[in-house]
Parts: C-alpha cells; structure tokens; sequence
C-alpha cells in the first residue's frame, strides 16, 4: 500500500512515454485541414503550357492533390500505387510536379505511367509553400467544396490509404 | 563480384543525381539596414522543417533557401515580424516557431513544470510534517513517563 502512489506514477509515465514513440515526429499536423485549399495558377505539365489551372477548375468532386517530382524517392515508392489507385478510379488524382525540370517531369511520368488526371508544374515550389509542404511525396484530400480535409505526408500505402484516406473521403461524399 | 556491386551502386548513386531539385533564379532582395536586422534576429528562432532540429538560419534545405527568400520578401513588402511569423504558422504550424507561442492550448507546456514543483513543494510538506508528528511525544506521555521515573528512583 505504501507503494502505491510511486507505481500508479511510474506506469502512468511509462504510459505516457509508449504513446509518444508511437508519433514520427516527421509528421507534422497540417494548419490547413478544413481550410479551403490556397489559391494558386499553375501551368499544365502537358499541353497548353500559357493556360493556368486554379482551385476553382478542380471543384466539384472529392480528389487527392499529390506533389511529387522526378528528382524524389519516394515518389517512385508510391507511383505503382497511385496507377493503381487511378485504375481503381475512385477518385481523381491531380499531381504537382514540385520543383522540377519539365522535361525530367515529363518523362518521368511517360515511362512509369500517369496516374494522375491533371499534371501541374509548380516550378518555383511557392504553391508547396502556401500548401504547406515540406517533404515530397505529400497528398491532401480535397471535398467537393474544395476544403482541405487530409494531409498524407510521405509515399502513400494501401494501409494509409484504407485507414486513413479512405474513411474521410467516404465522410466527404 | 564486389566490382561488379560497387559499379551497380556507383551506377544507381549516379543515376539518382540526374534528377536534381530545380532551384530557380530569382533577383536578390535587397533590404535596407533595419529589415536586414530584423531578418537575421528572425531566421534562429525558426525552425527548418526538413531538418528539424536545424534552424532557417542555418539550414541549407532547399525548403529553408525558399523559406528565407519568401521572408526577405515579406519584409521587403513592410509587413511586421508578427505577420512574417503569421504566414508562416498558417501555412506550417506553430511547429516553425522554436518559441511556443503562450496561448490557452500551450498553458500546460510553459507552466506544468511550474505546477508540478509546487504538487512536489506540497508532498514534501506533507511528509515531513507526518514524520515529526510521529516522533514528538505526546504530553500524555510526558507525564506517564515522568510517573514511572519516579517511581523508579523511590
């Protein structure tokens, strides 16, 4: 009995200790979520290089915004599962190539395969910026309103994907 | 065999570097003496989020050479240090600042420690204070001991 309080105290502690190496501290919870997305004018990566894309072209439906780019890792880690994701067609992916060389992005994209329904070229990284972004591959999950209502920082996975990407766009639609 | 896995290495490590971040040019911002202050005091208390522990000072991220470019122009504009820092949290999280910020959701953080040496301050008095009630004697005692050393001596 005498011992009681140090024990609750040191597995309350222990507890509490268990709980924070489960969080990466890599991942950093967005400021935007439930924001509507910022606002940008992107180029296409294909096509007509003069015309400029804004959040307003991209309303109407749930889809996912993920940066990516030629020149990251674990973009490449993630690709055969956005073709995939984009053979399921559950939702429509627009990528923004970040800070990229267009042709880089271009053949990129040409010889592992597009998943994606629109291609951006954020070229200066200023979009990445306003969007938050700190580490490429980065996914966010748009509602049809054009709100901000996921952040995925890294490769996306079929285990983030079923546990945490797919829950909010069901809650979206 | 070994050759052969140094080659296949060299040979990826080579083929990684073909694809490098595009850094773009973009005109130097020149500030006039007092923002240049500004920004040097600014850039240590800020964290490079790539890096993390590693501040916009120091960093050489890619992201922190965007990041400092984004606030020499901010203030270039005349926006305040307040509104600098404003951009930044809203787009990052309070997570950039190294300095939390004292508001209602950081109370436990600047002052649990406060708090936790006065729960320590308040055990420590109760305990000592337990212990020396413990050990005086009680008057009743007092005189039932000098009883008995009386009767002793007779």
């Amino acid at each position: 009995m005498r011992y009681a309080i140090p024990i609750i105290v040191l597995f309350g502690l222990l507890a509490l200790f268990v709980s924070g190496l489960q969080h990466d501290p890599r991942e950093l919870p967005s400021p935007l979520i439930g924001k509507v997305a910022p606002a940008f004018s992107l180029p296409p990566l294909n096509g007509d290089t003069a015309q400029r894309i804004t959040p307003d072209d991209l309303k109407g439906k749930p889809l996912l915004v993920n940066f990516f780019a030629s020149w990251c890792a674990g973009c490449q880690d993630e690709h055969a599962y956005l073709l995939q994701l984009a053979q399921g067609a559950q939702v429509p992916i627009v990528g923004i190539d970040y800070k990229d060389a267009l042709d880089d992005g271009r053949n990129w994209l040409q010889r592992r395969g597009n998943p994606y329904a629109q291609v951006l070229v954020d070229l200066d990284g200023k979009t990445g910026i306003d969007w938050g972004v700190y580490g490429v591959p980065e996914t966010f999950v748009l509602d049809a309103q054009g709100r901000i209502i996921f952040k995925h920082i890294g490769p996306m996975t079929p285990q983030a994907w079923e546990q945490d990407v797919l829950p909010k766009l069901q809650g979206a639609s | 065999m070994k050759t052969l896995r140094t080659f296949i290495s060299l040979a990826m490590l080579f083929a990684a570097a073909v694809h490098a971040q595009v850094q773009t040019e973009k005109p130097p911002i020149v500030l006039n003496e007092a923002q240049e202050a500004r920004f040097a005091a600014m850039l240590p208390n800020l964290r490079c989020l790539v890096c993390q522990n590693e501040s916009l000072a120091d960093s050489q991220a890619p992201l922190a050479l965007d990041l400092r470019y984004e606030i020499r122009s901010l203030l270039a504009q005349g926006e305040s240090d307040t509104q600098v820092k404003k951009y930044l949290t809203d787009r990052y999280g309070e997570f950039i600042l190294y300095r939390p910020v004292i508001a209602l959701h950081t109370y436990l953080l600047w002052f649990g420690p406060l708090l936790l040496l006065v729960l320590g301050l308040v055990a420590v008095y109760r305990f000592t204070r337990r212990r020396s009630a413990a050990i005086s004697i009680k008057p009743l005692d007092r005189a039932a001991l000098s009883k008995l050393l009386e009767d002793e001596a007779r």
